[in-house]
């Protein structure tokens, strides 16, 4: 049978979202000749849509519907409506993120014999390891055209890479280059190479940068065997007598409720939407929720490290001209405890435009210290923190019953607090990023808080055993055998680097077990 | 005069010989807030000419760039020059004023130096009028496009086909 698929159609996959998770794996499986209906909760946007302007992308694109904040997390101070930055559209967070595509370093998979028993922490080891994931790696370098990886090119460094750059080498840092990004080098795949615009976080204009919106959605949809169903909110998830989900309850664009049936139900919406949907699915058998027996579901919320550092020089850098994130210092990313934590980090330039600077530098600051440093905005380098922070069991997504979204379901409430370890990294990469400007002539510099979130993982871990997490070595949860996660909430700890290109490696392998599964008629 | 007199006909000298601002920048006539030299102008609809300039500095003390002239400080908060927002801005404001008197001046708009108004500011800065012309100014300051220029920023490059020959890489300092 061939898209669009009939409500009552119970032999489709259903998967819910369409970013980097869910977007891939709907592609991947129509490739198989699987029938797929994907609910996309946004609106459909394409490079001609996108504009570069940041509130106005950012009313266009962004994930607006209400959450709540806790935690001792500056976010919930600054931003307690908006603990994250992602989007709602067909694509989700593909269209605004900045493309940086890097492997896990090898032990990262196994964090917890790697690092030992951290006090606090709920460290675990992934259950597969780099070398199952190596081939699946490539495989998505090649779907993203990720530069240095393959035969492509780097991309040419722009001014805020070039201070990053001299100022890495002058402390003597050597891992130090323009990126693995998923962003056009050379003419490739019907994307062209990147024009340098500024405004990859508002979705590429010239489509340079990879986003599953004009690339796996319309390619799975032309074979004829997907579905996307666009302003599609999922609602709650389903299951019959036998325990098994059979169907996604979902409220429409004017707000009317269809039940769409499955044979196998992917849940792809993010770390706040993802346990949000099991947890609102609960019902007399899953009194706790979907997928929960282990009460793991929400759990392990982690972030990213983040935070970022300015530098202010005595002439002009011009820093939002090209590519946001233009280059990377990797040596910091090892595992070296005598640094004094665990773990480590990558620090990646970032430059944000002039609006958003006065929102992010130094929110709720005001007066002449903070103006100060805008007047020489245009002097300006950036750099961001991309590290892995600790899970902890406390860290966690739960359901606030005092407000409810514009269908009358509960919202997620996000909690966060620092672990010990997530300080101290985030103390050793301001002075490492500081001393980098410093040591190119900084007149000042600024270590800036972590902005709402991008880089949301955890919530919906995968495990070795059912009572550790939630989901299985191919991201199908424990408790229930036709119910996969798809998205970064599957991952069982954070690593150093930016998420997106695990999170398609996982999809392209969950897509080949589901397709394997399903043909052997288990599944 | 009175308030609904027909404006158009004023000339610079008239409104300078019905200035009632005490200090700061401005001229205020019924209804009419203009600059000193006249550089800009801004009639209101809500809120009194006075409780404007007010705002107009606080504004400024909350975000001050010399090198932005007020007419874009006016821009950011006009919007609060409507029916439905003049209340609370006119009690915001008399609170301003109330936490001035109680640091020994006559008003907000009397006190001469930047660093005894932010004293001020700072006496307030927990309430939720200063929270919300602060939070509105993060836009409606930064987000105008006239503004952009100032601090050199040049925006979207879209239109000319990027920067990629527009000096994304043109830096010969480093």
């Amino acid at each position: 049978m061939a898209a669009p698929f009939d409500l009552k159609d119970d032999g489709v996959v259903v998967i819910i979202g369409t970013g980097a998770g869910g977007g891939v794996l709907a592609n991947e499986l129509a490739q198989k000749g699987i029938s797929v209906v994907a609910l996309e909760a946004g609106g459909r946007y394409l490079p001609e849509d996108y504009v570069n302007d940041e509130w106005e992308s950012f009313g266009q694109l962004a994930w607006l519907d209400p959450r709540s904040t806790s935690g001792d997390w500056r976010v919930a101070k600054d931003f307690s409506g908006l603990p994250a930055w992602i989007v709602k559209a067909v694509g989700g967070t593909t269209t605004h993120w900045a493309g940086a595509s890097l492997r896990f370093q090898p032990h990262e998979w196994k964090a917890k014999t790697t690092y030992g028993e951290v006090a606090g922490a709920s460290l675990l080891d992934w259950p597969i390891d780099a070398e199952e994931m190596a081939p699946y790696y490539d495989k998505a370098e090649e779907k993203l055209r990720v530069t240095r990886t393959g035969d492509r090119p780097g991309l040419p460094g722009n001014n805020n890479y070039k201070v990053f750059e001299a100022g890495a080498k002058a402390l003597g840092y050597e891992k130090v280059h323009s990126g693995n990004m998923a962003i056009n080098s050379v003419d490739g795949d019907e994307r062209p190479a990147c024009q340098q615009l500024g405004f990859c976080f508002q979705g590429c204009k010239f489509g340079a940068k990879w986003s599953s919106a004009y690339t796996d959605i319309p390619r799975g949809e032309a074979t004829g065997n997907l579905e996307v169903r666009e302003r599609a909110h999922a609602l709650r998830i389903e299951h019959g007598p036998d325990g098994r989900v059979n169907g996604v309850v979902y409220a429409d664009a004017d707000g009317n409720e269809h039940k769409q049936m499955a044979r196998v139900v992917c849940v792809a919406g993010n770390s706040y939407e993802s346990p949000r949907l099991l947890l609102n699915s609960a019902s007399s058998m899953y009194p706790d929720g979907l997928a929960n027996s282990s009460g793991q579901v929400g759990r392990n919320y982690m972030r990213h490290l983040t935070g970022s550092v300015y530098g202010i020089f005595d002439k002009p850098v011009k820093m939002w001209r090209g590519t946001t994130m233009a280059g990377i210092m990797q040596d910091e990313a090892r595992h070296d405890p005598s640094r004094g934590f665990v773990g480590g980090y990558e620090l990646e330039t970032l430059s944000l435009g002039l609006p958003f600077m006065a929102a992010f530098l130094d929110p709720g600051s005001w007066g002449r210290e903070f103006t100060t440093a805008l007047d020489h905005y245009e002097n300006m380098a950036g750099m961001w923190i991309v590290g892995e922070d600790m899970p902890q069991e406390s860290n966690r997504v739960t359901l606030n019953t005092d407000l409810t979204d514009q269908f009358g379901m509960p919202v997620a409430n996000v909690h966060y607090s620092d672990h010990e370890n997530d300080r101290a990294m985030r103390a050793h990469a301001y002075d490492r990023g500081q001393a980098m400007y410093d040591a190119v002539g900084a007149t000042r510099t600024l270590p800036t808080p972590p902005y709402p979130s991008t880089h949301n993982l955890g919530t919906n871990r995968m495990s070795q055993n059912a009572s550790d997490g939630v989901v299985n070595r191919n991201g199908r949860a424990h408790d229930v055998e036709n119910l996969f996660v798809s998205d970064g909430s599957q991952f069982t700890t954070g690593a150093a680097e930016n998420p997106t290109l695990t999170i398609v490696a996982l999809a392209i392998r969950q897509a080949d077990h589901i397709a394997q599964e399903m043909n052997a008629g288990t599944l | 005069m009175s308030e609904t007199e027909d404006k158009r006909g004023l000339t610079r000298r008239a409104l300078l010989s019905r200035t009632i601002a005490a200090a700061g920048s401005f001229i205020i006539g019924g209804g009419f807030l203009a600059a000193r030299d006249a550089a800009w102008a801004t009639e209101l609809s809500a809120l009194q000419p006075r409780t404007m300039a007010t705002l107009v500095q606080m504004a400024r003390d909350i975000y001050p760039h010399d090198q932005i002239g007020d007419a874009h400080y006016v821009t950011a908060v006009k919007s609060y020059d409507a029916a439905d927002q003049a209340e609370g801005i006119e009690a915001g404001i008399a609170e301003l004023d109330a936490a001035a008197q109680a640091m020994g001046h006559q008003s907000y708009l009397d006190i001469g130096w930047e660093r005894d108004r932010v004293d001020v500011l700072r006496s307030i800065e927990e309430s939720d009028f200063f929270q919300r012309v602060r939070g509105g100014l993060v836009t409606g300051l930064y987000n105008q496009k006239a503004v952009w220029p100032v601090f050199g920023y040049e925006g979207e490059s879209y239109s000319h086909g990027g920067y990629i020959d527009q000096g994304f890489n043109d830096i010969a300092w480093i």
